[in-house]
């Protein structure tokens, strides 16, 4: 026996492949790798042996053609004369606005409802507690197809608004106007334009944006100097001085002076020809899609939240309460810095869900990513393979940004461990 | 080699799913062994492929590939309606999945090469046009500057609108919707001024509407839209039996054969066309893999394309469309097969 | 003591006064009111918010489902009804719709003659989940198999079931009660055979095809036997490998042989027949059965110590976590004729389902790898300790743990893929939400109608999730072991 053990350690035999623990995780690995390789090369070969076949070639030079199909609502400008690649980038961008918009709803209402099914309150809580069970279970799809028809079919044609005794009026002292084809809300104009900077490619920025974005940013940095300035004089002194003015003040003041020097003021829409014009017509597939994910959403995140917040314990407040902290340092030091760590992740698989839940913008003719590359410059080129593969792809880009920039909040929120 | 070991892979889940496939050789072949026809057609548009209640198939294509069918296998029954939207249809074609695809396509320039599909032929000579409400107080779409205007995604109809506002120096806000039930929801509910689509859709969508005389169809039309079906492109032989077939079918409405008659012609007919039409002298099926009687069988399917029309869109449906362009060379149309011969 | 003391006190209560009824505020109706509703300016706020709006709902749609319209045959003959009833102005729900396609809602294209056997396969399909999901409360469980038994015979009977198998079924329940009422296990070999079984109900055609794939497993266990007694591990690569040689080579040729000898099946339907709930159901049914085993094994990947396995499964995962599901529907229905050999062209369904398996898969390995994180290390070590192998380890101790902790995470996965289902209409199959409702607004007696089959195909939808988060809970709550 000892003479066999002995010889199994000095020399390799085959057999120890298999039964020998540390070669055993090597093979079978080698095994996977091999397996895998040729399921890969399988695939590639049989792609190119059909895209042979079928006389077509692998290559995105379609992307630089001419497009030739128009879409309604272009962040920046388009018309059908561009190029597959720009409607490509007018799609994404439109991905990412209806994306960006429903988190930031989908966060503050879910928030809200999960505090609110919370509360003590019998009936509200009751509430909100049948809307997130209605909102979970049924799918997304339908409350899509749901909120289009309650648009489409409640809310009046444009024409509605014509003529002297109307049977709709505009709301917000006649500033907005609900239609079944768009919201027309007003325009920002200005008396004293100071010109737009171009960026390329027809993208132009208006350069009293560009001094409001500055005024804001320097504003919160100024704060945040006077801040920390109170902070180190607390700690000097024992004294706080009084930062509250201040801080508005700094925040507040340049953005009214800009828009005393620029003249700006609100350009309402009226009504001219078939449709309201002078203001901006924001589409009702983007009201629509951003309505349907928020609420559907956000069903999600109150559980989320409410899961959060049941899981600190309570003797986290108790322990606060008897340290002599108020209930909203309690909730703020306390309670809120726990939750969040228990909130965070499946927060930002929320975030993720959602963005690519908009994808569903196909039933209600929203031009996404998905409707414009994936699916007319699809149609009209018949490079499906080239346009789902670039699809994918972007997608992808987008799931992994959103989940890294999140793991790093994730990572600061951590409970430090040391 | 490497595509037995494959099929034995998913052998199980074939069989599990009980469904066949394994194909090669000619698609005429193909179609025998399999014993059914595999036929793409609209997701549901009244009139032209609609499944009913119970999944049966009807309207103006599905009638071309049961008459296809019926050449080809001798049973107008055996054909698998494959549901297709506007983005898998030319897929569909291309990588094998139908046999045939009667979608009220138009044939283009660039489907028809850069696509790789084949189409065989015309089987209904459409244009693009627009209806509006009467209300609205439009009588020509040179009016509609400034418009919303609701248009199907995926199709060429698209693209025409786009050039004919430019062409005409107008301005338009595009509605992208996806199906036409979507667009009628939307058009009926004043979403949008002006419906876009095909003029045989929208004279079938305006017949369907509780008040239709309260919408017009534009005088303006505003691009030829030849709808054809379409066959993979390479297999020559393949495309001949379409296209045949709906020679065989137009030809027959010109030379008066039709589903009644049709027994009768065959025994006495005197027209040397219509005999060799019917395969009672010459067998010219057999130039293209098929039996003497392969167009009477089509025929009698649904009967000629005077028939067919009739049955599925013609003024006594409720979709009402006149034959207008698709009426024979004869009575001032568009439609000329080809001889026989 | 008691003299001084009745000096000092002036009074001492020598019996006990009965408990006195709580003030009026602080009982009964109006305490449970202040406390639950109108506790402080907010709670009472949002206690007018809340009556608000439903108050709002109820006015604004009390009427519409008051006068709801159960039997018509176009809307029309609804709105004639309606009018006719409510007088003029007056507006309702015409839910006839549903009751009138009914048939196609629930079964789509399915041949009319044939309804029995997607009801026949729901049935068993109730009673091959009894023992996984009811196995620890003998009373539920009565009352389920009686109900199943009792609705799947009605309605099979009703839908006109040869005899043949109306008595089937009818063994197969007796079967199920006997083996609930003295053990359990019995049932275990029916469930385990089910998912075959269902397929052959619902897809029909040749016996022979389920028998042979069946035979394959059988023939691998033979080999195992033969060769276990001497090299184990070869034993178990060759009972693998007989298995797959038999399903690749065989299988398929030795079906069509027996079918041709001896003929046995029942009529086949095709995949283009399946449509509305039932082809959500059985999506869904298959996508939960697959995307669970295939999971635990991508989970247990990504916690492997192995690189490469690692690798792969992280990236298999976090491809699939990274795309839509639409897209990955229309790979299944544009690409995948582009990656199989030329000619090769496979059912769209079976396309549909693989690609939502494996959808769902990598939410559901992410869920177990939560649950396999949130395990204590002692587990391990404590397996470890106890000399168990991997796969004994994995089995005994810490499998069952990591699932118990996942469960609200995998059947709130569940949910999300059966809601999924739904999104099949857009590579042209029929779900009940779109492509089938569409269909039937493409009739021209249901021209115009919204609202209704929105709310049927919702409510059915809500019931079934609803149900599914449920069952979630009670089946935490029976897991729990430990004390809170």
């Amino acid at each position: 026996m000892t003479d066999v053990s002995a010889s199994a350690h000095a020399s390799f035999r085959p057999s120890m492949l298999i039964y020998d623990r540390r070669y055993r995780s090597l093979t079978f690995q080698v095994i996977v790798f091999i397996l895998v390789m040729a399921a890969l090369w399988w695939l590639i070969g049989n792609t190119i042996s059909n895209l042979n076949a079928m006389g077509k070639s692998f290559d995105f030079g379609f992307l630089f053609q001419r497009a030739g199909y128009d879409i309604s609502g272009t962040p920046i400008p388009y018309t059908g004369n561009d190029s597959h690649l720009r409607a490509t980038v007018v799609g994404l961008l439109n991905t990412l606005i209806v994306s960006i918009l429903g988190c930031i709803a989908a966060t503050i209402l879910g928030v809200a409802v999960g505090v609110a099914r919370l509360s003590k309150n019998w009936l509200f809580a009751r509430l909100m507690t049948v809307y997130v069970e209605i909102f979970r279970n049924i799918p997304l799809l339908l409350w899509i197809l749901v909120i289009y028809a309650v648009f489409t079919e409640i809310l009046p044609a444009p024409n509605a608004y014509r003529g002297d005794d109307p049977a709709w009026s505009m709301i917000l002292f006649d500033h907005v106007a609900l239609t079944n084809r768009y919201t027309a809300i007003p325009t920002l104009g200005m008396d004293n334009d100071p010109g737009s900077l171009d960026l390329g490619a027809r993208v132009t920025v208006n350069w009293a944006t560009i001094a409001f974005v500055v005024a804001l940013v320097g504003g919160w940095f100024v704060r945040r100097a006077i801040n920390a300035h109170a902070q180190k004089v607390q700690d000097r002194t024992g004294v706080r001085p009084a930062t509250l003015w201040k801080n508005l003040a700094v925040m507040i003041l340049p953005s009214l002076f800009l828009i005393w020097y620029f003249g700006l003021h609100l350009l309402p829409p009226a009504l001219k020809g078939f449709n309201f014009t002078g203001g901006l017509n924001i589409t009702n597939s983007l009201v629509v899609l951003w309505l349907a994910l928020t609420l559907y959403t956000a069903a999600f995140i109150a559980e989320i939240v409410r899961a959060g917040i049941l899981a600190v314990s309570r003797g986290q407040s108790e322990a606060a309460f008897a340290l002599g902290l108020r209930p909203k340092r309690t909730m703020n030091l306390v309670i809120l810095p726990q939750a969040l760590r228990v909130i965070i992740p499946p927060l930002i698989s929320q975030y993720l869900n959602l963005t690519k839940n908009s994808s569903l913008a196909i039933a209600v003719g929203y031009m996404d990513l998905r409707g414009t590359l994936g699916g007319t410059t699809l149609n009209q080129t018949g490079r499906e393979l080239e346009a789902i593969v670039l699809m994918m792809l972007i997608y992808l880009t987008l799931s992994l940004i959103i989940s890294a920039g999140m793991n790093v909040f994730n990572s600061r929120v951590k409970l430090k461990e040391r | 080699m490497k595509k037995s070991v494959f099929l034995g892979t998913v052998a199980a889940a074939t069989m599990i799913a009980g469904m066949g496939m394994a194909q090669e050789g000619s698609t005429l072949s193909q179609v025998k062994e399999r014993g059914e026809l595999n036929c793409g057609v609209n997701t549901g548009l009244v009139g032209f492929a609609a499944p009913d209640a119970n999944g049966n198939w009807a309207g103006f294509d599905v009638a071309l590939c049961r008459a296809v069918a019926a050449a080809v296998l001798g049973d107008a029954s055996k054909v698998k309606f494959v549901p297709t939207t506007g983005q898998t249809r030319f897929t569909a074609v291309s990588s094998g999945e139908v046999d045939v695809l009667a979608r009220n396509s138009t044939w283009t320039y660039s489907r028809d090469t850069d696509l790789k599909l084949d189409f065989v032929g015309v089987n209904y000579y459409d244009g693009q046009g627009f209806m509006v409400n009467k209300e609205l107080g439009v009588t020509s779409a040179k009016e509609l500057d400034g418009a919303t205007i609701c248009i199907q995604t995926g199709t060429t109809t698209e693209l025409n609108l786009a050039d004919y506002f430019r062409a005409n120096q107008m301005d338009y806000t595009p509605v992208n919707i996806d199906s036409n039930a979507e667009g009628e929801q939307q058009y009926m509910a004043g979403a949008c001024d002006a419906y876009t689509t095909d003029a045989s859709g929208l004279a079938a969508t305006r017949a369907a509407f509780a008040n239709p005389e309260n919408h017009i169809i534009l005088p303006e039309i505003i691009s030829k839209e030849p709808l054809g079906p379409a066959v993979r492109h390479g297999d020559n032989n393949w495309g001949d039996i379409v296209r045949w077939t709906l020679n065989a079918l137009i030809a027959a409405e010109e030379y008066g054969v039709t589903s009644r008659n049709i027994e009768e012609l065959v025994r006495s007919s005197e027209n040397p066309e219509v005999q060799r039409l019917l395969g009672t002298t010459d067998d010219l099926g057999a130039m293209m893999g098929l039996d003497a009687e392969w167009a009477k069988r089509a025929i009698l399917a649904n009967g000629n394309y005077g028939e067919i029309f009739a049955a599925n869109i013609g003024e006594q449906t409720p979709i009402g469309l006149a034959r207008g362009l698709n009426a024979q060379w004869t009575q001032g149309g568009l439609l000329y097969a080809s001889p026989f011969r | 003591m008691s003299d001084t003391h009745a000096e000092t006190v002036s009074f001492v209560r020598d019996t006990m006064l009965p408990s006195a009824p709580p003030p009026a505020t602080q009982a009964g109706a109006v305490h449970w009111l202040r406390e639950n509703l109108f506790a402080g300016p907010i709670n009472t706020v949002l206690t007018i918010i809340g009556a608000l709006i439903i108050w709002f709902l109820f006015s604004h749609y009390w009427d519409w489902f008051a006068h709801s319209v159960w039997n018509a045959n176009s809307l029309s003959e609804c709105r004639q009804i309606i009018l006719e009833t409510w007088g003029e102005g007056a507006r309702g729900a015409c839910f006839a719709v549903i009751r009138e396609r009914w048939n196609q809602y629930v079964f789509g294209f399915y041949p009319p003659e044939l309804y029995w056997r997607p009801t026949m396969a729901a049935g068993l399909l109730i009673v091959a989940l009894v023992p996984v999901l009811f196995s620890s409360s003998l009373t539920i469980r009565r009352a389920v198999l009686a109900i199943t038994a009792v609705v799947t015979l009605a309605c099979m009977v009703a839908l006109g079931s040869p005899a043949i198998w109306l008595g089937f079924t009818a063994v197969v329940m007796a079967g199920a009660i006997f083996a609930s009422e003295r053990n359990l296990s019995w049932l275990l070999p029916f469930s385990m055979l089910y998912p075959l079984m269902m397929i052959w109900f619902l897809w029909g055609g040749s016996a022979w095809g389920p028998i042979f794939i069946l035979a394959g497993p059988v023939l691998g266990w033979v080999a195992w036997r033969l060769l276990a007694g001497r090299a184990p591990m070869i034993a178990v690569l060759a009972g693998i490998l007989v298995t797959l040689l038999f399903w690749l080579f065989l299988s398929g040729p030795a079906a069509e042989d027996a079918q041709r000898l001896l003929p046995m099946g029942i009529e086949a339907v095709r995949s283009d027949r399946f449509g509305g709930f039932l082809l959500s159901v059985t999506i869904g049914v298959a996508g939960i059965a697959m995307s669970l085993p295939l999971g635990i094994v991508l989970a247990l990947s990504r916690q492997s110590d192995m690189f490469l396995i690692k690798s792969l499964s992280v990236v298999f995962i976090e491809f699939i976590r990274g795309v839509p599901l639409i897209t990955l529907l229309f790979v299944a229905s544009l690409l995948l004729n582009y990656f199989l050999p030329p000619g090769t062209n496979f059912d769209i369904i079976l396309r549909v389902i693989i690609m939502v398996t494996i959808f769902a898969a990598a939410y559901m390995a992410e869920v177990i790898r939560g649950g396999l994180a949130a395990l204590p290390r002692g587990q391990y070590e404590a397996a470890d300790a106890l000399g168990l192998d991997y796969w004994k380890a994995q089995r005994l101790i810490i499998l069952p743990q990591a699932l118990k902790i996942s469960i609200p995470g995998i059947v709130s996965t569940f949910i999300g893929m059966f809601k999924d289902t739904t999104l099949v209409t857009f590579v042209g199959l029929y779900d009940p939400l779109k492509s089938m409702s569409d269909a039937v607004r493409a009739s021209i007696e249901w021209k115009g109608i919204y609202w209704e089959p929105y709310i049927f195909v919702g409510a059915i939808f809500f019931i079934i999730c609803f149900a599914m988060s449920r069952y979630s809970m009670y089946l935490e709550r029976r897991l729990q072991r430990d004390h809170k």
